[in-house]
């Protein structure tokens, strides 16, 4: 089975701060990291490899600018077997839509049976890349995957988390699954690991000569993007509000239902 | 001369850093206090290779080079210098002379088990009577037939009663003085091989202390390292690269209360200002970063000798020697600046202080690494 993983590079968004004059992000000298539900689909795609134990590979990919060879690398480190890196100027300023063409394109030019993207990224949010793949494959999927239960190369059973319950899902191989971090927990890359990622495996780069006949070149990039940012601005933030303790269940119940009152909200 | 890191370095430093911080630093007050030895963490350190690092895949190793290695060194000392003791007792001490000086069937027999780490490594050299003077052994190793007999004990032995394999010394002829010293690999369940009991240390509690007792311990003539009267050789040259490895723990002992320091200081307020804005502290934790930061310099640089096959008997005992004396210097510096709440066991700088001392004593105090360097220097 050839289990392809696509990872994004992001800032650690736990080491961002704000510039409080501008409201805007301080990047400058925020650590890159993988997208950490991405980190546990290739933690997962390594389980499921050792698990079958039959000759399957992990590939993986991602869409960035060079300097994204490094989360590859870390991939490698941790014991994929390949990466890929989608790279050209031509993909530069692409939204989910035009993100989700090139990876799709990029994809049928690899080769796959079960792709796993993660959740969403922390950088953007959005969780529609994932999606959106598999819509462009024409493969079927299953999102918020927490739990794989069975696999083999004909079908996988997913454990999927909703709001309020578990869906149990079977699919047919290939299709794809977007990973919640819950799903497995990345192991560190290994010191043979690191020595192989940079002496015996290679980042194969795809631009944009390699995939054009994949994609319509309509589609990507800054062009091809329908999503335009009307606007953006920082949250105004709230106040500390008003903390009540050592009351019980009863008066707390009366305390809200009366503010909630005093504000004609109910 | 460029000092910047190779891509491979710089992620090995990551990988190394965010495994000790996340699997070694929980336990490194817990072992401390309890005085035990982190078998929980061996485990996960054979896991990502830390065992092997320098040595050749086709053993088992991780086909890793020595700056690699003390790097690791260095990260786990940061937050826990008795995990990196155990680390360095190992793959230098014990790997090393079965590396270097071992036939092609002690490599095959051996290596793969210690560098993959499913079993642990140790050295004895030090007797109760042969500290600084290696050449007052008294273990004897008599030849019988196939096997030699082996009578006396070591001392102060890290890793004593959890190695699987120790790398002992004994004297094969006391009227050849150093040139009659021959070394054994000896296994760990040999008939009339026992150990003494866990001794308390001032510092790196969690490591195992204890001597290696041996009443008429039968060890196979083929489990001879190199040949008979070459021990001394074999023991001194192991102990220039272990040189490395301690000089890699104290260092990164330094930088681990000096960056607990800097949080410190930062935070902690006295006469309405944090502790930084007071120049004492900033030119304490100026003149301890430079410092530091020279001994990393030196570390490097012995460690880079080695792996360049150049001679780096002197670069490693100037390495040992002053890393050892900054790894002191920095932590009692850095307590200071804590006050009060330094002294308190509570507060890991107390435990790097009192596990800086050991890397100015053990595999060489400091005055035998400047009877070293004055050797090199030849002032005689």
């Amino acid at each position: 089975m050839k289990i392809v993983v696509c990872i994004k590079q992001v800032p650690d968004t736990t080491e961002v701060k704000l510039d409080p004059k501008t409201n805007t992000l301080i990047r400058d000298g925020v650590p890159s990291i993988i997208n950490p539900d991405d980190k546990a689909g290739i933690e997962a795609a390594l389980e499921i490899k050792e698990r079958l134990n039959d000759g399957s590979t992990v590939t993986i990919v991602s869409m960035g600018p060079p300097q994204a060879d490094v989360a590859l690398r870390e991939a490698l480190a941790m014991g994929a077997d390949e990466a890929y890196l989608l790279s050209d100027r031509a993909f530069g300023g692409s939204d989910t839509f035009a993100t989700s063409t090139i990876i799709a394109a990029g994809l049928k030019k690899i080769g796959y049976d079960l792709v796993i993207t993660g959740r969403q990224a922390i950088d953007g949010d959005t969780a529609q890349v994932g999606p959106q793949i598999a819509e462009h494959l024409g493969i079927p999927q299953v999102s918020y995957a927490e739990e794989i239960l069975s696999i083999d190369d004909k079908q996988v059973v997913v454990k999927r988390q909703f709001e309020d319950r578990y869906h149990i899902l079977e699919l047919p191989v290939p299709c794809l699954i977007t990973a919640l971090s819950e799903l497995a927990e990345p192991r560190y890359m290994s010191v043979h690991g690191i020595y192989d990622a940079y002496r015996e495996k290679e980042v194969k780069v795809l631009g944009f000569e390699d995939l054009k006949d994949m994609f319509d070149p309509a589609n990507i990039g800054l062009k091809g993007s329908p999503t335009n940012v009307y606007k953006s601005f920082t949250k105004q933030a709230k106040g500390a509000g008003t903390k009540y303790d050592d009351v019980s269940a009863d008066e707390a119940v009366k305390i809200i239902v009366d503010k909630l009152e005093e504000r004609h909200i109910i | 001369m460029d000092f910047s890191l190779s891509k491979e370095h710089k992620l090995l430093q990551e990988m190394y850093r965010k495994f000790a911080e996340n699997e070694v630093k929980p336990l490194a007050q817990e072992i401390d206090e309890e005085e035990r030895f982190p078998r929980e963490n061996i485990g996960k350190l054979a896991r990502y290779g830390f065992f092997g690092i320098p040595y050749p895949k086709e053993y088992e190793g991780q086909g890793g080079d020595y700056l690699a290695y003390i790097m690791a060194v260095e990260e786990l000392a940061k937050v826990c210098a008795t995990t990196a003791t155990i680390v360095a007792a190992h793959a230098t001490l014990g790997v090393f002379p079965i590396y270097q000086y071992g036939t092609e069937e002690q490599k095959k027999k051996y290596l793969p088990d210690l560098l993959s780490g499913r079993k642990l490594g140790a050295f004895a050299l030090t007797e109760p009577g042969a500290g600084s003077d290696s050449s007052m052994q008294q273990t004897k190793a008599v030849k019988d037939g196939d096997n030699y007999i082996l009578n006396g004990t070591k001392c102060f032995i890290t890793n004593a009663g959890e190695a699987d394999i120790y790398i002992v010394s004994t004297m094969t002829d006391k009227s050849k003085g150093n040139h009659g010293i021959s070394t054994f690999i000896v296994e760990k369940g040999t008939p009339g091989f026992s150990f003494g009991k866990h001794e308390k240390k001032m510092g790196i509690r969690g490591s195992a202390t204890a001597d290696l007792i041996f009443e008429n311990a039968v060890v196979p003539a083929a489990n001879m390292l190199g040949q008979e009267g070459q021990g001394f050789k074999i023991m001194m040259s192991t102990l220039d690269a272990g040189r490395i490895s301690i000089g890699a723990v104290a260092t990164g002992i330094a930088e681990g209360a000096y960056d607990i320091c800097v949080k410190y200081v930062k935070e902690r307020k006295q006469f309405g200002r944090n502790l930084a804005a007071f120049q004492n502290t900033k030119f304490e934790l100026a003149d301890i970063k430079t410092r530091i930061d020279a001994a990393q310099l030196m570390l490097y640089k012995a460690a880079c000798e080695k792996e360049a096959g150049r001679p780096y008997g002197l670069y490693a005992a100037q390495c040992k020697y002053l890393c050892a004396t900054t790894a002191s210097d920095a932590t009692r510096r850095c307590l200071q600046l804590f006050g009060g709440y330094g002294y308190m066991r509570e507060y890991d700088i107390e435990r790097m202080m009192r596990d800086a001392k050991i890397t100015e004593i053990y595999e060489g105090t400091s005055e035998v690494q400047k009877i070293v360097i004055a050797n090199h220097l030849k002032i005689k």
